[in-house]
């Protein structure tokens, strides 16, 4: 029943994940980390940092790294095909019939008032990173990683490209910690 | 058979060699799919880019299912988005696969507690940059639904879909006004 469970939580991400990757990220958190507990606030960071540093769009790759945790290959599997089919299905949709939907004032009413909402949710993904509930091992351990999170926010701001940002927390973590 | 193959090794390349997903591969795939193949034209691509953008999930998937639809109908949706999921699917995969041998290694241990705060900066990033030149209200609205989420742990679905429906409403009323005039 796990795959079951992993297709609609997943299928779930999918549909409602307006705003994309970033945006994605406070879903998955809600859906994975707090509702279904299948992994903690800091593996979550790990997956992440991971998907960062490896091709393809966080979603997915969050997706398959999960599923795998989760029920190993078939759970990766089935957690993927989840997260693509709202797209898959929409978008062929939304490119049929784009000519309406684009001059539709209901649609585009609809899109600005969700503008807000996307962006509260990427702040509340980060405020769950930097403030993770009780019982969940946190991502900010001492003093560095503020100064880590300062010096990667303002390159970040200033468009450094992330994979090298990720890189350098990296090296600069093995200088601190190892 | 041979468009189609064409199609999946052409978002193969995308998805394979596009790091730091969404946004990131909006120019490869620009480069790709108008410039080189011919495939869509660019005016048509930014229109459909913007819906891309607004319609759920990832901007990448999205972009590869309408390029895909365009050409070859459903088929050629499925050859396009699988060439974007394939190496995103391999390569994480192979990484899961490996990545609970090396864990408790003192270097990587170390190495992922410099990445965590570095992720998080890198979340926080979009909220600075999409929030410039909001109106008030908006700002409250966003502050609204980080707290709620984060504190409350209310699942983000249900904002969205209040949201969405506010937005009509709204519409709903503005047109009503319009009509009385």
């Amino acid at each position: 029943m796990i795959y079951l469970q992993l297709f609609l939580s997943y299928l779930k991400i999918g549909f409602f994940g307006f705003g994309g990757g970033y945006a994605m990220l406070s879903l998955i958190q809600n859906e994975v980390v707090m509702q279904r507990g299948w992994i903690t606030a800091s593996q979550f960071s790990d997956i992440v940092a991971i998907s960062q540093m490896t091709p393809g769009p966080i979603a997915i790759n969050s997706a398959t790294y999960i599923g795998y945790t989760v029920a190993g290959f078939w759970g990766s599997v089935v957690a993927t095909l989840a997260v693509s089919l709202p797209a898959m299905t929409l978008m062929i949709l939304i490119t049929r019939f784009y000519l309406q939907l684009r001059s539709n004032r209901f649609v585009a009413s609809a899109m600005a008032t969700m503008r807000p909402v996307v962006i509260g949710m990427i702040g509340a993904a980060a405020l769950l990173l930097i403030f993770p509930h009780q019982n969940d091992d946190p991502n900010f351990i001492d003093a560095w990683s503020w100064v880590l999170f300062g010096a990667t926010l303002i390159a970040s701001v200033r468009k450094v490209n992330p994979i090298l940002l990720i890189v350098l927390s990296a090296v600069a973590g093995v200088v601190i910690y190892a | 058979m041979r468009e189609l193959l064409t199609m999946f090794g052409s978002f193969f390349k995308i998805g394979l060699f596009t790091f730091g997903g969404g946004y990131a591969m909006v120019p490869i795939i620009q480069r790709e799919v108008i410039e080189r193949r011919g495939w869509i034209d660019r005016e048509e691509f930014i229109e459909l880019l913007t819906l891309a953008q607004s319609a759920p999930g990832p901007i990448a998937l999205n972009t590869s299912v309408f390029v895909g639809y365009k050409m070859r109908g459903y088929a050629g949706a499925l050859a396009a988005l699988l060439g974007v999921v394939v190496p995103a699917f391999t390569v994480i995969l192979i990484v899961a696969i490996y990545f609970a041998q090396f864990r408790e290694n003192i270097y990587v241990n170390a190495a992922f507690k410099g990445m965590r705060p570095a992720v998080v900066a890198l979340i926080v990033a979009p909220v600075i940059s999409l929030s410039k030149g909001m109106g008030a209200w908006k700002y409250l609205i966003a502050a609204l639904t980080a707290v709620v989420v984060w504190y409350g742990g209310l699942s983000p679905i249900w904002l969205i879909v209040v949201a969405a429906v506010a937005g009509v409403l709204i519409e709903l009323y503005n047109g009503h006004k319009h009509v009385e005039r």
